[in-house]
């Protein structure tokens, strides 16, 4: 493994698999406030030409947090096929970044089995974005709860009905408005403000009654922890999926008070007492930033902590993964250009992984973005075949104080991608006089005609 | 644009309205189908947004109705797949508002104004401030030395006017401009003098206000330390949501160590002219504060001790 670039008339040496990785990265708050950024455009570009040239087997045989240490690098290499690795383990990454570009959905698919997560993270630092756009938009691994989500030609939404003190009829009033535009086919998604077991409860039964009464086929979530979601279910709450807010080392995964065990314990209670079909039963949420804003990131740099993340994710086969790197801070990610180069990587490092990816191309009012930015990056991640984006009222989201896509960006979306929700929700839409020929009618955008 | 049929709908309701409205039945811009913006001596006000803009509606007073109980952005109608053009000014301007509470400083008039003397961080721009979230926590050496100039002030002001000798105040008062200068700003004026004149009457000794600029919320340690005081009081700005730019949080320390955590603060936050007025916080500063003097703690400790 060679760790020394010349460029021009400068060397670059290097000391480690994780200092190149961080070093490779775009500029990222995160890593400069690590103080594991290149120092220089010219180091950021050393870093990258190092990296192209590592193999396969050299980023597996020095993995950045090692495997006695770390649950998330022993679920990484316990889930690695074998098979797969051992016939790419001598590709470099600049061969593997021109393999993925070259070749099928689906062989980039069976080429992901045998990579590890920083392996995906080191080609993914390796392509300006519209590569990762390109690569992103053929891979495809459709993931089903009640409904499907991911098929070809279709892009769904999570209605994100919140309410800043959970008031049932202020969440239903949202929820109703977003469904008159086509969102939540994904799933209705609630966060909470008081995380326990009664209130998390009280509000899916309420969503169900009313998914029932209008026969709507989606999956609901409320967002609150796992474990308090368990024990709504103990209360008789109905279950589609369950949600969990997951990380890329053992340290982070500590901080949400989250194990492989549990999560496996999560599944399984999904599968054994839940209410919907499956077989995908878990819906994570993940963003670049989130170990380093815990303290738990083990001096890894922020996107290759992303890339673990899916790794540790993929272990679950969730039903739905979704990335808010733009959520996190302006201490991780700064300013508009930062976001949307993330999101787009994240959006083709959960696809190589095999998982159902969405984003939210979000911003908080703290960093140096705006709505045009998240418009930009929503419009990116649809054409790289993201499967489903949010959808809040006007952007905003009272309850979590931050914006993102809004109902009016899903349904646009739609019409200039030509996409169209998933074949159930989409008859539902046909049958309630929402949707005709996939674009809305004169009837959608009011939230009262579920009146009677 | 509407059509006919809309337009004639919006004649019907607006005069069903107007009825209802001179019995004093319904809000003055109910069923007011744009947000409209109201020109007040030739100045446009910002379009309202309380009311439904949707044109298409199947029961307007239902969707009224609804936005009496969230104030999510619903209702809002759209042009195409598009939001029509006043609900998207005004999300923009509530950005806006929101973003430069953030980014903009409290201003030399303001701090003039108030007789708050600034002590400064190791954050010296606002792009330090974000960018290295500990530098906000520390106070730089020139601001150190400020603080305890002031400090010593303090003492010789107390000799003045109670002729007894104090070495240090029991309670000091920092104003941290955080996430949002504008909560600065809209609070401060009407928080502070109530806050200030209930400790003294009530036989607290206070310090002189002061404040930090780039300042955290556990900068509040460090002063505590610095100046051997019983209580901080840090007034800072919260980050805003496009609701309001204006929040304000109240974080109460007993005697700060380098060992301290969050755990050990008493917090009051939401204090706004649409959450806990500033006045009526302030109140409850005073009470709060005698509480932990008695109690000698905060935080968790202190909700144990009054249970």
């Amino acid at each position: 493994m060679k760790l020394k670039a010349k460029m021009y008339n400068r060397t670059f040496e290097f000391h480690s698999v994780a200092e190149v990785l961080a070093k490779a990265n775009e500029v990222k708050a995160g890593d400069t406030w690590q103080g594991i950024a290149a120092e220089s455009q010219s180091e950021r570009v050393a870093a990258r030409l190092v990296l192209s040239r590592m193999t396969l087997e050299d980023i597996y045989e020095n993995p950045v947090i090692p495997y006695e240490k770390d649950e998330v690098t022993r679920v990484i290499y316990d889930d690695l096929n074998q098979y797969v690795y051992n016939e790419f383990k001598g590709y470099t990454l600049g061969e593997l970044r021109e393999y993925i570009l070259a070749h099928t959905g689906d062989e980039v698919l069976r080429l992901g089995r045998g990579m590890t997560s920083e392996a995906i993270a080191g080609v993914a630092k390796l392509m300006s974005n519209l590569d990762l756009v390109a690569a992103s938009a053929k891979i495809r691994q459709p993931a089903r709860c009640n409904t499907t989500i991911g098929l070809p030609g279709r892009i769904s939404y999570r209605n994100q009905p919140n309410h800043t003190t959970d008031d049932v009829n202020g969440i239903m009033a949202s929820m109703k408005e977003g469904f008159t535009y086509g969102s939540g086919d994904a799933v209705i998604g609630i966060n909470p403000v008081e995380d326990n077991p009664e209130n998390t409860a009280y509000l899916l039964k309420t969503v169900h009654e009313f998914m029932e009464e209008w026969k709507i086929p989606t999956q609901a979530c409320v967002l609150a922890h796992v474990t308090t979601q368990m024990k709504a279910q103990e209360l008789g709450a109905p279950i589609d999926v369950f949600f969990q807010s997951i990380a890329g080392t053992q340290a982070t995964n500590d901080a949400f008070g989250i194990t492989k065990d549990l999560l496996e314990n999560a599944r399984e209670a999904c599968r054994q007492g839940g209410n919907s079909l499956g077989p995908n039963f878990m819906y994570f949420e993940t963003g670049q930033g989130s170990e380093v804003s815990l303290e738990g990131d083990e001096g890894i740099d922020e996107m290759t902590l992303e890339a673990r993340t899916y790794g540790f994710g993929r272990h679950f086969q969730p039903f739905m993964v979704n990335n808010v790197s733009g959520f996190i801070g302006p201490e991780t990610i700064y300013d508009g250009r930062e976001v949307v180069r993330a999101d787009i990587e994240d959006l083709f490092m959960g696809k190589v992984h095999g998982l159902p990816m969405g984003i939210a191309p979000c911003y908080t009012n703290h960093m140096r973005c705006d709505q045009n930015d998240q418009e930009n990056g929503t419009m990116l991640c649809a054409m790289a075949g993201s499967f489903y984006f949010m959808g809040v009222p006007g952007g905003d989201d009272i309850m979590l104080n931050y914006q993102d896509t809004t109902y009016h960006d899903d349904a646009s979306i739609r019409e200039i991608l030509g996409l169209r929700p998933t074949p159930e929700f989409e008859k539902w839409m046909e049958d309630m006089g929402l949707m005709e020929d996939g674009r809305l009618t004169e009837i959608a955008g009011d939230p009262s005609i579920f009146e009677k | 644009m509407a059509n006919y049929q809309n337009d004639m709908e919006r004649m019907i309701v607006e005069s069903v309205l107007a009825e209802l409205r001179k019995s004093g039945a319904a809000p003055a811009a109910y069923g007011n189908t744009t947000a409209g913006s109201v020109i007040e001596d030739g100045v446009i006000n910002l379009p309202d947004v309380d009311h439904p803009t949707l044109t298409n509606a199947k029961n307007y007073a239902a969707v009224e109705a609804m936005k009496q109980v969230t104030t999510a952005r619903i209702g809002l109608g759209r042009c195409g797949t598009r939001q029509r053009t006043d609900t998207w000014l005004r999300f923009q301007a509530d950005h806006a508002a929101a973003m430069d509470a953030v980014f903009l400083d409290v201003s030399d008039d303001f701090l003039k104004k108030n007789n708050l003397e600034t002590i400064t961080t190791r954050a010296t721009t606002k792009d330090d401030f974000l960018r290295e979230p500990n530098w906000g926590t520390q106070l730089s050496e020139e601001g150190v030395k400020k603080l305890h100039e002031i400090c010593k002030q303090d003492t010789q002001i107390h000799e003045q006017r109670f002729h007894s000798t104090i070495t240090k105040v029991q309670v000091q008062i920092i104003i941290s401009d955080g996430l949002s200068s504008r909560a600065i700003e809209a609070n401060i004026p009407e928080i502070l003098p109530p806050l200030v004149q209930g400790l003294e009457a009530a036989g607290v000794t206070v310090g002189t206000p002061v404040f930090v600029k780039n300042g955290r919320v556990r900068v509040m340690d460090q002063v505590g330390m610095e100046l051997g005081c019983d209580v901080v009081l840090n007034l800072i700005g919260e980050r805003p949501g496009l609701g309001t730019a204006s929040s304000m949080s109240a974080y109460l320390i007993y005697r700060p160590t380098k060992d301290t955590v969050e755990a050990d603060r008493t917090l009051i936050s939401n204090i706004y002219a649409g959450g806990t007025p500033p006045v009526e916080a302030g109140a409850q500063l005073v009470d709060l504060i005698q509480d932990i003097l008695k109690y000698q703690c905060t935080g968790v400790k202190l909700n144990e001790a009054t249970k």
